[in-house]
């Protein structure tokens, strides 16, 4: 397209606030009068609260006031989304304490330092229960029940594929155990809320909070603390990182809202870099996967039975082993017959939520990791082996066994692709070297493929282009950005289509004020859904402005364009064209409006794939992994700016080598968090980082006018299995087939030492064979976090 | 992350701050603040009082004296790394010094501070320890000096008396091979097993996070000084240690780590 600026590597128009540190974020906005919150936290996983005396605490000089569960007429609720219908919550922890971290009271105080003087004043008394620690003990029919309604604490449950005996009669079975470890959300920027119950004039209450998703806490503050919608305005700031973590409500939000109404005061909290480490966390499950393939590498069957860990209060990412890892259990690969069993689990750990991917990259961990394991059975090529099973490009749209309808596809590009970049077949040679020449650091090279499904939720959006009377355009629109580049980006539909230079279109969102309603930022939605309502509401204002043109001039509309200079007229009469500006007068007179508000509303989910080959050394001696190069072909549809796709690019496969490599949240044998500092908590650096080779190939979705599918999590999903492999590749001529996440420099060289002796298999938990049905919450794929 | 409160004051000498500590009971030394302000900040420590020794000029040198370099003890680990003294004469001090934390930290941090806090599992220290060097302490009763050997008694705990304050560490050069092998997940972390390696005349061994303080390898050191191979020296190294087990490495783990390193680390002493 001439001068089209869609497809090019515009730079970010949102960076240099954010790279001079200018941006604000909720904690450094003014909040004047507001006092200083803070959460006494329980100290065990499971005790009942003997007793509270926080009467210390409140003489406390500074101190305004010491609220406990009691204090607070809130009904228990669900902070996103229910799992399980009687697991709700409530805003303090009422009677019994179900983890270490679980809020029991609220101080508020003048200052944070007060606040958390008066902390150490309030005396709490534990009676303590057995705590139930590990997923797969909770539900043994051993384990103390955490919740009275909730029998051998089985929070959910899923069935689902398409047969009953999917190994039947197969040449080769291969299976393996393997842990998706619990991880952290670890954002820049923690939680932060601040109040102002009289909010600014006649808007009633305002709220400035950290989220992915401010118009779903508008929704949820109002009818949890039972105020009105219209009278509740939430603005959300800059955003130091969601990846999941900021998705619904969470108990401090409702506790520093509801205290401040209570009190008629204003108030403010941010939590501590430990709180957010140990309040809510996301991943954690247990899979137990055999796949039948024939002698010459087809894949015959599929038998996965999982085990998900909610935490506690059924928190909703627990589910999403019956939702998003359930849906996408087929991926890329042609399988005739799966069985997919889930049993999710309650624990007394921090309740589980959405991190980067929520779901599926579980899926596609597990899927690499066995099709790893039956390509080396066979002794096969990975890629070899994949090529051979992966779905066919002419199948699409494709439906899976497991639901899913992919929208459109071509696998076998993707992998090509990543074969090339990477020179594959050298890479095989130097490994091959190393081995021959007995080097003690060997090579490791891991290929994944992946396609996921972004967009899976409610797909409609709100999207709003208003031309303001200096010529320049106003975006309205319901997605909550916070990093991903959406002003750039919708910035550059809207220039695209009015032909109105970047400088002069403003971007809003995240303001419940000025935009009616949203769906926020999660599930890889945002441009997709946005941009297309975005887009959409630019088309409409140019159609307005044709007719508008086309009248003032006496021409017919099919005549009118507008030129690259950004004015509007009749084709091939120069002296008769209207600036936008001159525009904005027409329209005034006319009485017509140059703008349009409307919502892009979405037949489906969308399905981004791609390949991705990561490249280790290994220390034989020590086990320590290095990684040294990562190439990633992400397919994301039509890319509409190349630079922010790279960015996302980069973090996923960051965030993928960290939960290969790195990142596990420990408990100890009574649910303590060993764990709570990024001292412990081991976040991989820049310095860690190799290489990224990332590219994309283009494969259009047909369900949105941009043809754009997710990039958010893609490449969190497809680079985590391809370092796994890459480790275990790396041990392959030892024996080694399996090494779980992370793969510490101390579990590689168990694996080395251990050599073909290492265990893969061990038999599922006994609950699998009671289960026979679906009983599971609302679905969680149908939610976009 | 907020400490408890206390009182503030800044010592312009060492006299004066000698002078403080003598009058305080529960006052603590404020340096770099690398490793007393994340205790505090967690509450682990509350001193009562920090008195901030950080800007007195007079204890941040670097001098070449003959047989030894004398480093004052408020040296930031940056002007270590980058000192063309102890490039020439002890660059295993500088190499060291370049691999503590992150670069803020080494900005901050000071030899002395790492030093006097005596952790086990920090760089400096056992580098100290390898390195033979000797700690200049002044306190009420006037200056005394105490052998790197001597230095380290415990966790947290050194040979410093109460009101005593480490002023400066002489550093023996290195006339012979030296190496320093810090195995970590992450760049800026501390080390899981970290080896120091110095081979001036007699061989002289220590390890990091083998233990709750520094320590010698002395069943190695002992081999080596007897005419031992490399590798038979090396399998020798936690001889006698019982290695703290945590997150990142077992007992089990640390031992077969130290074997590795002080394989490596001889290796390379021995070949420079």
């Amino acid at each position: 397209m001439n001068g089209s600026i869609l497809g090019t590597r515009v730079i970010r128009l949102e960076d240099p606030e954010l790279l001079k540190g200018r941006a604000t974020y909720v904690d450094n906005l003014e909040h004047p009068g507001a006092l200083y919150c803070y959460f006494v936290r329980s100290t065990v996983a499971a005790a009942k609260i003997a007793s509270l005396d926080v009467a210390r605490a409140k003489e406390l000089p500074g101190v305004r006031a010491v609220l406990v569960a009691s204090d607070y007429d809130i009904e228990p609720f669900v902070p996103f989304f229910p799992l399980n219908e009687h697991l709700k919550r409530p805003v303090l922890a009422s009677g019994v304490v179900k983890f270490v971290g679980d809020p029991i009271a609220m101080i508020i105080a003048a200052d944070r330092s007060t606040a958390v003087d008066a902390s150490e004043l309030v005396e709490v008394e534990y009676e303590p229960l057995d705590a139930v620690v590990d997923m797969e003990d909770a539900l043994s029919i051993n384990a103390r029940q955490i919740d009275p309604e909730v029998a051998r604490n089985l929070v959910a449950s899923v069935v689902g594929g398409n047969s009953d005996n999917p190994l039947n009669g197969a040449e080769v079975v291969v299976r393996g155990r393997f842990e998706n470890q619990r991880m952290s959300v670890a954002p820049m920027e923690p939680n932060s809320i601040a109040v102002n119950p009289d909010g600014d004039g006649d808007e009633g209450i305002t709220v400035w909070v950290s989220t992915q998703m401010p118009h779903v806490i508008q929704t949820k503050l109002s009818s949890i603390l039972s105020i009105p919608k219209g009278s509740l305005r939430v603005i959300t700031p800059n955003v130091g990182g969601g990846f999941g973590g900021k998705a619904g409500v969470i108990q401090e939000h409702v506790a520093v809202v509801g205290a401040s109404l209570m009190l008629g005061i204003p108030l403010r909290w941010m939590e501590e870099r430990g709180e957010n480490l140990i309040s809510m966390q996301g991943r954690g499950q247990v899979q137990y996967v055999e796949m039948a393939i024939s002698r010459d590498g087809l894949i015959l069957g599929l038998d996965a039975r999982m085990v998900g860990d909610a935490g506690a209060y059924g928190g909703f990412g627990g589910g999403l082993v019956a939702g998003s890892t359930r849906s996408m259990a087929q991926g890329v690969y042609s399988i005739p017959k799966i069985r997919y069993k889930a049993a999710v689990a309650s624990t007394n750990t921090p309740p589980i939520g959405a991190l980067r991917g929520a779901g599926r990259p579980e899926a596609t961990a597990f899927l690499e990791r066995i099709v790893d394991m039956a390509a080396a059975e066979i002794s096969m090529d990975p890629i070899e082996f994949r090529r051979k099973n992966l779905i066919s490009s002419t199948s699409f749209p494709y439906q899976s066994v497991m639901g899913p309808l992919y929208d459109s596809g071509n696998f076998v590009k993707a992998l090509d692709a990543v074969a090339e970049v990477s020179k594959y077949q050298d890479l095989r040679r130097e490994q091959l070297r190393r081995r021959q020449a007995g080097e003690t650091v060997v090579l490791g090279i891991g290929v994944s493929c992946y396609v996921e499904v972004t967009a899976g939720g409610g797909a409609s959006e709100y999207g709003a282009v208003d031309i303001t009377p200096d010529g320049g355009a106003e975006i309205r629109v319901g997605t909550s950005g916070h990093g991903q580049g959406h002003p750039t980006t919708f910035s550059m539909l809207v220039a695209d289509t009015l032909k109105i230079p970047l400088e002069k279109i403003k971007f809003i969102q995240s303001d419940t004020k000025e935009v009616p309603r949203g769906g926020g930022t999660g599930g890889s939605r945002s441009l997709q859904l946005g941009g297309s309502a975005v887009n959409a509401a630019a088309l409409q204002v140019l159609d307005v402005a044709k007719n508008l043109a086309a009248s003032h001039f006496e021409a017919s509309v099919d005549d009118i364009i507008v030129s690259q200079e950004g004015t509007i007229g009749v084709a091939g009469s120069p002296s008769h064209f209207l600036s936008w500006t001159d525009l904005m007068d027409v329209a005034k007179q006319a009485g017509v409006e140059l703008a349009y508000r409307g919502d892009f509303n979405q037949a489906g989910a969308t399905f981004p794939f791609g390949a991705h080959v990561s490249v280790v050394e290994v220390d034989l001696e020590t086990g320590l992994v290095r990684p040294i190069s990562h190439f990633a072909v992400d397919d994301c549809g039509r890319v509409l700016n190349p630079l922010v796709v790279e960015g996302q690019q980069h973090g996923g496969i960051a965030q993928g080598i960290g939960q290969a490599l790195y990142e596990k949240v420990y408990f100890d044998a009574y649910g303590n968090p060993l764990n709570s500092s990024f001292a412990e908590y081991l976040v991989p650096s820049a310095a860690e980082m190799p290489n990224f080779v990332a590219s994309n190939t283009e494969t259009p979705s047909p369900l949105n006018p941009l043809g754009a599918k997710g990039i958010g999590e893609s490449a969190t999903v497809g680079s985590t299995p391809a370092v796994q492999n890459a480790v275990v590749d790396a041990l392959s001529h030892l024996g080694v087939r399996h090494i779980d996440m992370p793969m510490t420099p101390e579990r590689v060289w168990q694996a080395i030492s251990q050599g073909s002796n290492g265990p893969l298999w061990s038999e599922p938990p006994s609950i699998f064979s009671e289960i026979k049905k679906s009983d599971s919450g609302s679905a969680p794929e149908e939610v976009d976090i | 992350m907020f400490p408890s409160s206390f009182d503030y004051v800044r010592a312009s000498s060492v006299a004066e701050a000698i002078s403080i500590l003598a009058n305080e009971e529960d006052a603590k030394l404020l340096a770099g603040g690398h490793s007393l302000l994340p205790l505090m900040k967690l509450r682990l420590a509350s001193p009562s009082k920090l008195v901030d020794i950080g800007r007195i000029s007079e204890l941040s040198y670097i001098e070449d004296r003959g047989e030894y370099v004398a480093v004052g003890a408020l040296t930031r680990h940056r002007d270590l790394e980058v000192s063309a003294v102890l490039g020439s004469s002890v660059p295993m001090l500088s190499h060291v010094a370049s691999l503590v934390g992150d670069p803020s930290v080494r900005h901050r941090g000071t030899i002395g501070g790492s030093v006097a806090h005596g952790d086990g599992a920090s760089d400096l220290p056992a580098a100290v320890l390898a390195l033979d060097a000797t700690m200049v302490a002044q306190g009420p009763n006037g200056t005394r000096e105490i052998p790197a050997s001597e230095f380290f008694l415990g966790f947290l705990e050194t040979a410093l008396e109460e009101g005593e304050i480490l002023t400066e560490i002489k550093v023996p050069k290195i006339h012979g091979g030296w190496s320093y092998q810090k195995f970590n997940r992450r760049a800026q972390d501390w080390a899981i097993v970290g080896v120091a390696a110095v081979r001036n005349g007699s061989t002289k061994v220590s390890l990091v996070n083998m233990g709750s303080m520094p320590l010698r390898a002395l069943a190695t050191e002992a081999a080596m000084n007897s005419g031992a191979s490399i590798s038979d020296a090396a399998a020798l190294a936690a001889e006698g240690i019982d290695p703290p087990a945590d997150l990142n490495a077992s007992a089990d783990y640390r031992r077969h780590l130290a074997s590795v390193l002080v394989k490596r680390a001889l290796e390379e002493a021995s070949s420079s």
